[in-house]
C-alpha cells in the first residue's frame, strides 16, 4: 500500500484554533521558514551589533524586494508543477526596455506600460509552450530565457543605458520602486507587499488559485474535473512574468539605469525563496506566505554575511550549504525519511 | 520429488477489507501449459504474484521443484528457483536496446566495462532458441511492435533459466499474427520441458496450446483437470457459476424519455462505431472484459479523449464536446476508474476536491470563492454521503478507499447533471461503502438522471443495471436485459472477438 504522507484520519479530531491553523497543508513548513528567519537574525545580531540597527534593517527590507517578487512568480509556477527559467532574463529585459525608452525621451508611464506588455507576452509564450505544446517546462523556459536575455541586450544596441535622468516622472519612478519611503518603510517594500497580497488572495480565495493548486496536485484529475489546464498554466506564467517585470523595474530604479546583466540567476533565487518557504517544486502544495520568509532568509544571509565581512566566495558557499540544509530538513520532517534509508519498492 | 514442478495448497491472502484468496490450490507439471481461468477479480493475478514472490501469502504451503517454501518468498528467490512472470503490461526500458533489456540488472562486465559483444552474442543465441533469427540485439526496444517486445521479454525470462513461466494475458495487446507467433514459441518452450501458466480471457484461443486448466472464482479454487475433459460451456459455467443474491438494491422506476443518444462513436482502436441510448430513470450498465473499450468510450463521451467521428445528442441537442469542461457544463459528468490517478487531487483537502469542478457555481462574477456557498456544498456532500472525516480541510489522500470514492462521487452530486457516468465505482472498497454507492445510483435514477455504470464485476452490473450493453474489442457486441439473462450469455458476448484467434 502506498504510504500516505499526511496524518492518519483519527489523529485530527476536534481541534483548537491553533491546531486548525497548523493543520492547513503547508503551514508547518511556513512556520519552520519563519523560525529560520528569526534564528538567522539572532545569529547575525550576535555577530555584529549594527545588524539590528535601524539603518541596516531598513536597507535589508529593501533588498528583500526583488527576491520576494521573483519568489512569488516562481512559487506560483512551482505550485502548478512547472518551473520558469525565464524569470531572470525577463527581469533584465524589463530593466533594459524601460530604461532605454525613458532615456530616449518616452514618457516613463508609457515606457512602463510597453515594458509590461513585452514581459507579459513572454508569459503567454511560456504558457503556450508548456501548457499547449507540452514542452517540458525546463526546456521551454530555457528557450525563452535565452531569447529574453538576447532581447535585453538588443534593447539598447548591446550597451547598458545611461542614467534615466531626474525629470519629475523618472524621479517618481525611482521613488516609487526604490527610494521613496513612508516613515521607515521603503515604497518598494510596499509595492512588493501589495503584489504579494493580491496574489496571495488569488491563490487562496479565487477559482484561478484553486485551479493552479489542482493542476499541480494531479493534472489528470483536474482536467477530468473540467479545469482548463492550458489557461491555468498560462495564468501562472503570466503572474511570473508580471512579477519579474516589476522586479526589473525595481532593479532599474535602484541603479537609475538599465543593465544588460540585470537579473542574472534570479530564476534560481526565486526557486530558493519558494522552496525555503515550503513550496514544493513537485507542485500542488505550498503557501505564498512562505515566500516572504524564503526571500528574507536569502536577503538576510547576503546582508548578514556581508556585515560579518565574510569574503564573497565564502558567502556563496555558505549560502548554498544553508539553503540545501534548510530544504533537506524540511523534506525529512515532512516525509519522515531518514537519510540513507532505503526506499521500498 | 512429486510429479509437479509447482504445487500450491490452501493458499490464502487478504488485503485490507478483502479476502483475495481463500484456500486456493494449484498444480503444475513440467512441459505443460496450464490455463488459469476466472473472471476479473477471481484472484488469478494475486495467486501468480504469490508464486513469483511479489506478494507474500497469509497461509498455505508452496512447493517449487521439490523445495518446500517456508516463510516468505521474495522475487529474487523466486527467480533463483526458476519462476519468471511476464506481466500484462510489459516492463521494458523503451530507450534501451534488446540486449540491454535482456541483461538489465545482470550486465556482463569485462575489465570494468560492459561486455556488449558478449551480451549481444548471448541475446542472439537466446532469441534463436525461440526461433527468432531476424532480430538485431542492438535494436531499440521502443521501436519494436508490442508482439516483438513480448518475445524479448520471454527471451529475458529464459536467460535467467526460467523453468516456470507465468504469462498474464499475453495476447491481450497482440494482433492475430503476433498471437500465432507467440503460440509457436509457447509450444517450443513446452517441448523443452518448461512449465507455463497461461492467463487469458480469450477462451477460444486456448485449444491451440493448453493442456490443463485450473478455474478460480471469487478467490476460491473451483476445479482443475485436463483441458480436453471440459467443454467450453462447462468452463464458462465454472468461471461465473454463482447464484445472484439480491445484495444489489435495484429500484425500478418507470422509464422516461430519452436523455442521451450516442451514435457511431469512433476513437482509436478501442472505440469502434459505438452506439447506445440512455433514458430517464434507468441505469445503463456496461459489461465486458478488461480492455474491452468501455472506459475509453466513456472518456470520449466526457471529452477526456478526442472523438474521431460520431454524434452525441443530449436532450435532443447535438453536442460538441471538446474537453471535460464542456461536458460538465452540458451536463455529462464522469467519476473515473482510477481514484488516485484521475479522480482526486490527493494533496489537496476534501473541500478543495469537492469544490473543484463546481467553482463555476461557487464563485461570484469576479471569480472569488463565496465561502458560504462552498461550506453549504461541502456540508450537503458530507451528509448525503456519510463521509467519515475529521473535517473538510484534511488531505483527500489520507482517507480510506471507500471514503475517497465518496469524495469523487460527491464532486458530481453537487451540480444538476443530466448524465452521470460511474467507471468501476466500487473497485477496492468495502461492502458497506459499496451499498452506499448503489444507493446513490438509485437516488440519481429516481431524480430522472441518466446513469451509466461501467463495471467488471458481473453480479454488480447485473444487479444494479436496468439494461446492459456488452462490449468486446472496442465494439458493442450485445445488449441484454439483466432480469432475463445469464452471466453465460454476457460472457459469450464479452468474448466475441470476431476473429476467433486464427
Amino acid at each position: 500500500m502506498p504510504a500516505t504522507k499526511s496524518k492518519p484520519e483519527a489523529a485530527v479530531k476536534q481541534q483548537s484554533g491553533l491546531q486548525k491553523f497548523m493543520a492547513i497543508p503547508g503551514m508547518a513548513s511556513v512556520i519552520t521558514a519563519f523560525a529560520g528567519v528569526v534564528i538567522l537574525m539572532v545569529i547575525f545580531a550576535m555577530m555584529n551589533r549594527n545588524f539590528m540597527g535601524k539603518n541596516n534593517l531598513m536597507s535589508l527590507s529593501r533588498s528583500i524586494v526583488p527576491y520576494l517578487l521573483v519568489g512569488i512568480g516562481q512559487g506560483i509556477v512551482c505550485i502548478t508543477g512547472n518551473i520558469d527559467l525565464s524569470i531572470g532574463s525577463v527581469l533584465g529585459m524589463s530593466a533594459m526596455i524601460s530604461a532605454t525608452l525613458i532615456c530616449n525621451g518616452v514618457n516613463p508611464i508609457v515606457a512602463v506600460i510597453v515594458d509590461l506588455v513585452a514581459c507579459l507576452a513572454v508569459g503567454v509564450v511560456n504558457g503556450i509552450l508548456v501548457g499547449k505544446f507540452k514542452l517540458p517546462p525546463f526546456i521551454g523556459t530555457l528557450g525563452t530565457m535565452t531569447i529574453c536575455r538576447g532581447l535585453a541586450e538588443l534593447a539598447n544596441g548591446n550597451y547598458n543605458t545611461g542614467d534615466i535622468g531626474s525629470a519629475p516622472l523618472a524621479q517618481g519612478l525611482r521613488n516609487l520602486f526604490y527610494y521613496g519611503r513612508v516613515g521607515v518603510v521603503y515604497s518598494g517594500v510596499i509595492v512588493a507587499l501589495i503584489i504579494w497580497f493580491v496574489f496571495n488572495y488569488i491563490m487562496s480565495y479565487t477559482r484561478m488559485g484553486r485551479h493552479i493548486y489542482a493542476i499541480g496536485s494531479n493534472v489528470d484529475a483536474a482536467r477530468l474535473s473540467g479545469v482548463d489546464v492550458f489557461k491555468t498554466t498560462t495564468a501562472a506564467y503570466l503572474i511570473s512574468a508580471f512579477c519579474s517585470c516589476v522586479a526589473g523595474l525595481v532593479v532599474m530604479a535602484a541603479a537609475g539605469m538599465g543593465s544588460m546583466q540585470a537579473g542574472m540567476s534570479y530564476e534560481m533565487y526565486g526557486v530558493a525563496a519558494a522552496v525555503i518557504g515550503g513550496i514544493s517544486t513537485l507542485g500542488g502544495s505550498g503557501l505564498l506566505v512562505g515566500v516572504i520568509a524564503g526571500a528574507s532568509v536569502w536577503a538576510i544571509l547576503q546582508n548578514g554575511l556581508n556585515m560579518a565581512s565574510v569574503p564573497v566566495a565564502m558567502r556563496n558557499i555558505i549560502i548554498g550549504i544553508i539553503v540545501v540544509a534548510c530544504v533537506l530538513l524540511d523534506i525529512m520532517r515532512r516525509s519522515g525519511i531518514k537519510i540513507g534509508g532505503k526506499k521500498k519498492a | 520429488m512429486s510429479e509437479y514442478v509447482v504445487s500450491m495448497e490452501n493458499i490464502s491472502k487478504s488485503f485490507p477489507g478483502v479476502k483475495a484468496l481463500d484456500g486456493v490450490q494449484l498444480h503444475l507439471r513440467a512441459g505443460e501449459v496450464m490455463a488459469l481461468l476466472g473472471e476479473n477479480g477471481a484472484g488469478k493475478s494475486t495467486l501468480m504474484k504469490i508464486l513469483s514472490g511479489v506478494y507474500t501469502r497469509d497461509s498455505g504451503t508452496m512447493e517449487i521443484f521439490g523445495h518446500n517454501i517456508e516463510g516468505d518468498l521474495n522475487t529474487k528467490q523466486a527467480q533463483e528457483l526458476g519462476v519468471a512472470i511476464i506481466h500484462q503490461e510489459l516492463n521494458m526500458c523503451q530507450h534501451l536496446t534488446v540486449a540491454n533489456n535482456m541483461f538489465l540488472g545482470r550486465e556482463l562486465v569485462k575489465g570494468g566495462r560492459l561486455d556488449n559483444q558478449e551480451m549481444n552474442r548471448q541475446a542472439v543465441e537466446q532469441l534463436s532458441r525461440l526461433g527468432i533469427t531476424d532480430l538485431d540485439p542492438e535494436t531499440i526496444v521502443g521501436t519494436l511492435p508490442v508482439g516483438r517486445q513480448q518475445m524479448v521479454e520471454i527471451a529475458k525470462a529464459l536467460l535467467i533459466n526460467a523453468k516456470v513461466l507465468i504469462m498474464d494475458e499475453p495476447s491481450s495487446s497482440l494482433s492475430n499474427k503476433e498471437i500465432t507467433a507467440m503460440f509457436n514459441i509457447v509450444n517450443k518452450l513446452k517441448k523443452d520441458g518448461i512449465a507455463i501458466v497461461y492467463i487469458s480471457h480469450r477462451l477460444q484461443e486456448l485449444h491451440h496450446i493448453v493442456d490443463s486448466v485450473t478455474i478460480m472464482r471469487d478467490g476460491h479454487y473451483i476445479t482443475e483437470g485436463k483441458f480436453t475433459d471440459f467443454t467450453m460451456d462447462q468452463i464458462i459455467a465454472n468461471m461465473v457459476g454463482r447464484e445472484i443474491t439480491n445484495q444489489f438494491p435495484r429500484d425500478t422506476v418507470p422509464r422516461g424519455k430519452k436523455i442521451l443518444e450516442v451514435r457511431n462513436l469512433n476513437a482509436g482502436r478501442m472505440v469502434r462505431d459505438v452506439s447506445f441510448d440512455v433514458y430517464e430513470g434507468e441505469v445503463l450498465g456496461f459489461s465486458g472484459l478488461v480492455g474491452a473499450g468501455r472506459t475509453e468510450t466513456m472518456r470520449v463521451l466526457f471529452g477526456a479523449d478526442p472523438a474521431e467521428s460520431g454524434e452525441i445528442i443530449l436532450d435532443g441537442k447535438s453536442l460538441v464536446i471538446k474537453d471535460p469542461g464542456t461536458a460538465i457544463r452540458d451536463g455529462i459528468v464522469l467519476a473515473p476508474e482510477d481514484r488516485k490517478k484521475e479522480g482526486l487531487c490527493t494533496k489537496l483537502s476534501i473541500r478543495d476536491n469537492i469544490a473543484l469542478p463546481n467553482l463555476d457555481l461557487i464563485c461570484d462574477a469576479t471569480g472569488t470563492i463565496r465561502k458560504k456557498v462552498e461550506d453549504e456544498m461541502i456540508e450537503r456532500g458530507k451528509s448525503s454521503l456519510t463521509i467519515k472525516m475529521a473535517g473538510p480541510e484534511i488531505q483527500a489522500g489520507s482517507l480510506s478507499g471507500g471514503n475517497q470514492q465518496k469524495i469523487v462521487v460527491a464532486k458530481w452530486l453537487a451540480r444538476n447533471s443530466r448524465v452521470v457516468i460511474f467507471d468501476e465505482p466500487t473497485r477496492g472498497i468495502d461492502v458497506a461503502a459499496k451499498v452506499e454507492i448503489y444507493q446513490i445510483i438509485n437516488d440519481l435514477k429516481k431524480r430522472g438522471i441518466g446513469v451509466i455504470i461501467v463495471s467488471s464485476e458481473m453480479p454488480e452490473v447485473m444487479g444494479i443495471s436496468d439494461r446492459i450493453v456488452v462490449m468486446c474489442n472496442g465494439k458493442v457486441t450485445g445488449e441484454v436485459d439483466p432480469r432475463h439473462t445469464t452471466e453465460e450469455e454476457i460472457m459469450t458476448y464479452a468474448t466475441q472477438f470476431g476473429d476467433n484467434a486464427a
